[in-house]
């Protein structure tokens, strides 16, 4: 089905040649796990296989927590209490969950960040990048949703903060709001409707991971160098490239084990690090925390919501162009959903004709301060709003991050493929891991030399 | 046993006991050296012993332990009392309303503890992970990274850091703890040192039965922490030789395609 050339599955004995007539699930599977993956991957390369995993983990251990947790608000923390004390091994499912939730967001940003430095996103893989964009979108709302279910102070009350989120919007904002709750507040029927979702919406995300990775099959990987895959030949594709099994798969398979060394010792010797202590008190509707705080992996976008406040000019401007229908909390919603939508919209802002930032000299500057701005707004997203830091409030730090954030991706992306020189890419994959391994360019001259007259 | 009641009836009525911890901590938190800390960390058990006596005998005036059932005292990683023991603490200390009899009637191993008895007292149960005593510095939390979450020793400094100075508003008593986010707490000092007389002859000035009942506490809200560092260790140890036989299966496996491999160098193949 992929567009690089290579063997595909011939049914042998009678009975393969029987069932491949009638559902050639075999084929399918032998041409997924075969495809042609270009040679040259690197380390970064390694996170989609860690997401399989964490999906594929957080679905486990969660269905095996449905079996003994009660959404009802009298009985929910209360659930988890016994989770954690009488069911066996309840303790550790728990605890992976959680942990794995993070692993999750981890291993996501540093996938997102790797298609943004290798260009990923450029044509022809705009699908598989919008694809990816929705699954993070959902991997938000069911982290959101999870987090409410334990029925702790940080659940109730970022709930409460969250859908208050879409009570901002003009006229159909307060509907909206009590739509999704399913009340005037947070309570009974929104916990019931969260964690019906919260089991929903993972399968989802597992249907939308078989389209990013059929779209990514049929278009091919991308690589460091972003130089495609030759596809003139077969002999020309495999000098290009190794099947994915088993070159790929050992190498993930030994990244992911590493990864679960750490992962495992988190789980094991500080499981609540990650996590806000304020959750192991039962939520309470009357006692509002000094500091309400959503996990770590929405603080960067936490920053952004709060950073546009109504005395920032560009707020007062929309206010006044829009003649008040749009005021600083509905601005600061408006960035924050926008923040992730821009990124969903880099294939198209990038007009550089070179995919991989490896040879875009001024690209590279951009792209690291973009990371550092990440972090940055995950600092400031975790303080309080009104705290200095060097003199400045943290509001205007927050200010200052999210405008990097919103110039990467409408000024330097657009700019940048105009003005920038690009280095030389190499011609081929070939080429490129020939320049690292210099053995295999003696070792393939010999073996390549039957087929080079045929060039 | 009446100057436990008398130190009871100084606890003054409180506005709300579920004032969340700032982020940053407002509080003066003591590091403490607990054995349970670290990945090879252990519960002492005779600590555990002589902190549920700590608890039976001053805190469960007022607090409860609602979440933790009375026969897990007898768990491994526990305090690990006999089966007959933890029958006799059950009957012995607490009765436990039950719906069938429409009574009450003496606890067994299989009720929970009882809850607060004053309904400004807090349960106890979640105490030591629900008051995280370190977050710092700048409120990036990398100082639980070295100290621990610093729940037993939130515990251990609000029982040790009362100044003695005492104050009323709204017609309720306050009493200054360095501890205490906020610095103004409506529970009495309740630990003036030889509270109580340990069986095997333990110090009990002060900071050690504020220690002990530190480290119960956390056994309680955490009772599975041995079996978990355990699992843990399990899972770094496998993982971490699953590590090396997968990376030396890569190593081999790609080396011929990296022109590693001296098989693949000879023309003749």
């Amino acid at each position: 089905m992929g567009g690089i050339p290579h063997d595909h599955y011939e049914p042998k004995t009678g009975a393969e040649k029987w069932l491949h007539s009638r559902l050639p699930i075999v084929g399918l599977m032998y041409d997924t796990l075969m495809i042609p993956t270009p040679k040259n991957l690197n380390w970064m390369w390694i996170w989609g296989i860690v997401l399989t995993f964490c999906l594929a983990l957080q679905i486990i251990t969660g269905i095996v927590l449905v079996m003994h947790y009660t959404p009802h608000v009298d009985y929910a923390f209360s659930s988890i209490e016994h989770i954690m004390r009488n069911v066996n091994g309840g303790h550790m499912i728990r605890y992976l969950h959680m942990n794995g939730a993070s692993l999750f967001f981890f291993a996501v940003y540093i996938h997102i960040f790797r298609g943004l430095y290798y260009g990923s996103y450029k044509a022809p893989r705009e699908i598989t990048w919008i694809i990816g964009m929705l699954i993070y979108l959902l991997m938000m709302g069911t982290a959101f949703m999870g987090y409410v279910l334990p029925w702790g102070q940080m659940s109730f009350w970022g709930a409460t903060v969250i859908t208050g989120l879409f009570g901002a919007i003009p006229f159909i904002g307060e509907p909206i709001q009590t739509w999704l709750l399913g009340g005037p507040a947070v309570d009974n029927a929104t916990l019931n409707r969260f964690f019906s979702l919260h089991y929903l919406l993972p399968f989802v995300i597992a249907a939308l991971v078989a389209l990013h990775i059929w779209a990514f099959h049929t278009t091919g990987n991308n690589n460091p160098t972003g130089v495609e895959v030759r596809r003139t030949s077969k002999e020309e594709a495999e000098r290009d490239t190794v099947p994915f099994w088993p070159y790929f798969v050992i190498k993930d398979l030994f990244a992911l084990a590493v990864i679960m060394v750490i992962f495992f010792a988190i789980v094991g010797f500080m499981p609540n690090y990650l996590g806000h202590p304020d959750n192991y008190i039962e939520a309470n509707a009357l006692a509002t925390p000094a500091h309400i705080v959503p996990e770590w992996y929405f603080l960067p976008f936490y920053a952004i919501l709060r950073a546009f406040t109504d005395d920032v000019w560009i707020v007062i401007l929309a206010n006044v162009v829009t003649g008040g229908i749009i005021d600083g909390k509905f601005f600061g919603v408006l960035a924050m959903f926008g923040a992730i939508a821009i990124m969903a919209l880099a294939p198209w802002l990038d007009t550089s004709m070179v995919r991989s930032g490896r040879y875009r000299p001024m690209f590279k500057w951009f792209y690291w301060i973009l990371v550092v701005d990440f972090i940055y707004l995950m600092w400031l997203g975790a303080l309080a709003a009104d705290k200095k830091i060097l003199g400045v409030e943290a509001g205007i730090h927050a200010l200052i991050g999210s405008t990097y954030w919103f110039a990467y991706f409408l000024v330097v992306l657009p700019l940048l493929g105009v003005i920038e020189t690009p280095k030389k890419q190499p011609a081929t994959i070939e080429e490129d891991f020939a320049a690292h391994y210099p053995k295999t360019a003696k070792s393939a001259a010999p073996s390549g030399a039957a087929a080079e007259p045929a060039e | 046993m009446l100057g436990k009641i008398a130190r009871y009836t100084s606890v003054a009525l409180m506005l709300s006991t579920s004032t969340a911890l700032a982020a940053g901590g407002a509080g003066e938190v003591t590091d403490v050296d607990f054995s349970f800390e670290g990945p090879f960390g252990r519960f002492d058990e005779a600590q555990l012993q002589r902190g549920l006596q700590v608890y039976t005998e001053i805190c469960a005036g007022c607090h409860g332990l609602q979440y933790v059932p009375l026969r897990t005292l007898g768990d491994h990683g526990g305090p690990h009392f006999s089966e007959e023991e933890v029958f006799a603490y059950a009957e012995q200390n607490f009765e436990v309303f039950d719906p069938e009899l429409d009574d009450f009637r003496a606890a067994t191993p299989t009720d929970h503890f009882p809850g607060s008895q004053l309904e400004n007292a807090p349960d106890l149960s979640l105490m030591a992970k629900k008051r995280a005593g370190f977050s710092g510095p700048h409120g990036s939390g990398i100082n639980q990274l070295f100290k621990g979450m610093g729940g037993p020793e939130y515990i251990y400094s609000l029982l040790t850091k009362y100044t003695g100075e005492e104050k009323e508003e709204a017609g309720s008593l306050f009493y200054e703890n360095k501890a205490y986010p906020g610095g103004w707490i409506a529970m009495g000092p309740p630990l003036w040192g030889e509270d109580v007389e340990y069986a095997d002859g333990s110090p009990n000035d002060i900071e050690s039965i504020a220690k002990d009942v530190s480290a119960f506490l956390m056994w309680t809200a955490e009772p599975k922490m041995m079996d978990r560092k355990h699992a843990g260790l399990a899972g770094v140890v496998l993982l971490s030789v699953l590590s090396v036989l997968l990376y030396l299966t890569n190593k081999r496996l790609w080396a011929p395609i990296k022109g590693k491999s001296k098989s693949s160098v000879v023309p003749a193949e």
